[in-house]
């Protein structure tokens, strides 16, 4: 290599640099006048436009605090009476991450190299959990809605088939790093496929399974919610009807936006701090 | 080590641990179970059997991958009628009717396959049925006289005003007022032209010699110009309005997650503990994204809708808000746990705040925040979905309004492919963007 002035090498890198801030400076600014283009057609095709509707962001919930607190006498009330809506919310989601988590963790076992039951077909219970994620609970809860009518069993199996996905995914990543040397003691001495696993495997991925499952369990909370909306039953349909009520009825809107935001925020935090106890100790 | 320098008491916390152990490996399911068998309770499974209409199921089912054609005569006026799902935008102009529908005059023969033969003519009608015999209706003295070998079976159902005949081939039903016959067949019917195109009528080999060097029929047009408009207009089908509400989907996660990023990068600065000085600000940022993630898309989404109406923007900014609070909380988390010794060497060169940032600290970030980013791309394009589907815009709003009628089946099953297929292209978009922006 023939040798450098460093004033060659100087400028040279300089104007790298300056190539790379060029194109880092046009991507960034072709990236914006997207973003800006497709904000302009999306508001072209919105009921209302941006700017005129800035104005009424707070004008519903000025409105509906106000009727409230006009109310605010009924309030307790309220809130005992939509407990139990909540309580169907949480069983919900709470029944459909246990369920999931379940069909999860067969489906991450049967699809993990090296550690399958048939390792022929790993391929396929991976694609299986891709369809499985790739459907949003939605379209499944609607559908069953029209044949099992409406509650909360649609939502629960809805929800439970996209957590298997979802959660199987994150699960086989897990076992895949699990250290294989314990299953071949357990080979070695006679174990079955689901002794090794049991004993060799699941005591090496719990805490990073549980840990996946409870932060499934916050998604899959808000996930009922939203469900409930569309017609499944638990605290989203309450407030379904609520808003389709409107005037006269804000104070029980209040009621409800108020029991699902503790619910949210509690189980964020019991799930984070059981979660990062989990990770750590 | 010998079992010998075992202290008693070790052994016994061993033990102790031990049968806690085996205690919570039978409890731990134990509970599990129990708290299962609460929810069915509360649930009330058992009452969902009764509920459940297995009926809905079968339609559905069917519905998905097969398409039903109505053959109905007027018996006032005699006027014959063909027309898929027996909708007006599925009727077939009288000169040109499928092959397995004859007239001849007044009479009218209807080949089902299978040997079926329905025949509507000037007296009544007649159904044969082989290995069952012949079904004949005639309409006397105002009501229906029915001419079947006997004990009729359970699939022919005979009152004075009506009778219907289910078969496996199609079902069969006269009225007074009109006799209809339904023919079920496999495929999506229309789906690519409908029967006012004159490409409907044709084969694939012929669409495409047409295509290329066929006259043209529409003398304004190229033929292949003519099919592209046949096919994006598509009245069955809306092929059109489903491919603007696909985009319209993809648009909302694409504006959301990305201005959220945009919005989240200077407040997850600003919530930092080690880029922001002022306690107060950090604290009240950090409560500000506990608020927004709090209140939950469902909610903010409800809110935006009244302020801006429905539409993709809408469903646009609910996905931003709510996910500015998650990426402010995340990128705020990141930001603590970068590598100190780089804004050091950065600081020893005099650099001020905001060079520390762009050289310190931005490099460090970017593949985590990036990566994060691109997650909730994905898991956005479904949540679009449903978010589509409160706010009113995009294929969520398709898909409910096809559920709502509960009748265009064949549409929800032709939208959950679409919709499966536009979160697998997202995910491997997203992916491959992964692999090249961070890796590379």
């Amino acid at each position: 290599m023939a040798a450098l002035a460093p004033d060659d090498i100087r400028d040279a890198y300089l104007e790298l640099t300056r190539r790379r801030r060029l194109y880092g400076g046009l991507l960034l600014v072709i990236f914006v006048a997207m973003m800006a283009a497709g904000f302009r057609l999306a508001e072209s095709r919105n009921a209302g436009g941006f700017v005129d509707g800035l104005p009424m962001l707070l004008a519903f919930p000025s409105e509906v605090l106000a009727e409230a607190w006009q109310k605010r006498a009924n309030l307790p009330g309220l809130l005992a009476e939509h407990l139990p809506s909540l309580v169907e919310t949480l069983n919900i989601a709470a029944v459909s991450t246990l369920m999931g988590g379940l069909m999860a963790m067969g489906l991450a076992l049967l699809s993990t190299r090296g550690l399958a039951r048939w390792p022929r077909l790993t391929g396929l219970f991976r694609r299986l959990m891709d369809a499985l994620r790739a459907v949003p609970e939605i379209v499944v809860a609607l559908v069953l809605i029209y044949i099992l009518g409406g509650g909360p069993v649609p939502a629960v199996i809805a929800i439970s088939l996209h957590t298997a996905g979802a959660l199987g995914k994150l699960f086989s990543e897990v076992a895949e790093n699990a250290d294989l040397k314990p299953v071949e003691g357990l080979a070695s001495v006679g174990a079955g496929w689901s002794q090794q696993v049991g004993l060799g495997v699941l005591p090496q991925v719990a805490p990073n399974w549980l840990s996946y499952a409870l932060m499934r369990f916050e998604i899959n909370l808000r996930a009922s919610a939203i469900l409930g909306f569309v017609g499944a039953g638990g605290i989203g349909y309450d407030l379904k009807l609520a808003m389709q009520w409107g005037m006269g009825r804000y104070d029980e809107v209040v009621a409800i936006f108020a029991l699902l935001f503790v619910a949210i925020v509690a189980i964020d935090r019991l799930s984070d701090h059981a979660r990062s106890r989990l990770v750590r100790g | 080590m010998t079992a010998a320098t075992l202290s008693p008491a070790l052994a016994d916390t061993v033990l102790t641990r031990f049968a806690r152990r085996r205690l919570a490996a039978f409890a731990v399911p134990l509970a599990i179970l129990a708290y299962l068998a609460y929810a069915a309770m509360a649930f009330d499974l058992a009452g969902l059997a009764g509920r459940a209409r297995m009926d809905n199921a079968a339609v559905l089912l069917s519905d998905f991958w097969q398409h039903k054609t109505h053959v109905t005569r007027d018996n006032r006026s005699g006027a014959l009628r063909v027309a898929i799902d027996g909708e007006a935008k599925g009727t077939y102009p009288p000169d040109r009717l499928p092959g397995w529908i004859a007239t001849q005059g007044d009479a009218t023969r209807i080949d089902l396959g299978q040997g079926h033969v329905v025949t509507y003519d000037a007296q009544g009608a007649r159904y044969e049925v082989p290995g069952y015999g012949l079904i004949d209706i005639r309409p006397q003295d105002g009501g229906l006289h029915l001419t079947a070998p006997q004990p009729l079976p359970d699939w022919i159902n005979a009152s004075d005003s009506r009778v219907s005949v289910t078969t496996p081939a199609g079902r069969f039903a006269y009225t007074r007022s009109k006799v209809e016959t339904f023919r079920y067949q496999p495929g999506w019917a229309l789906f690519f032209f409908t029967l006012d195109s004159p490409f409907h009528y044709m084969s694939w080999p012929e669409i495409a010699a047409s295509a290329l060097w066929g006259p043209r029929l529409d003398s304004g047009l190229p033929n292949v110009a003519a099919m592209a408009r046949d096919f994006w207009t598509n009245a069955m089908w809306r092929h059109g309005d489903v491919i603007w509400a696909m985009f319209e989907t993809v648009l909302m996660a694409f504006l959301g997650t990305f201005g959220a990023a945009l919005a989240a990068l200077p407040l997850g600065f600003m919530a930092a503990r080690n880029m922001m000085p002022f306690g107060a600000l950090r604290f009240g940022l950090r409560r500000v994204f506990d608020f927004i993630r709090g209140v939950d898309g469902l909610i903010w989404t409800i809110v935006l809708a009244r302020a801006f109406g429905p539409g993709p923007m809408t469903g646009a900014l609910a996905i931003l808000l709510t996910d500015t609070g998650s990426f402010g909380k995340m990128f705020s988390e990141a930001l603590e746990n970068i590598d100190e010794k780089q804004v050091e060497g950065i600081r020893s060169t005099g650099a001020g705040a905001v060079q520390r940032a762009r050289f310190g600290v931005i490099p460090q970030v970017t593949p985590v925040l990036l990566s994060q980013v691109l997650y909730f791309l994905e898991s956005n394009t479904r949540g679009a979905t449903v978010i589509g589907a409160i706010v009113g815009g995009g294929i969520g709003l398709l898909l409910t309004q096809a559920i709502q009628t509960q009748k265009d089946w064949e549409d929800v099953a032709y939208y959950m492919v679409l919709i499966v297929l536009m979160v697998m292209a997202m995910d491997s978009f997203s992916g491959w963007l992964r692999r090249r922006l961070i890796k590379g």
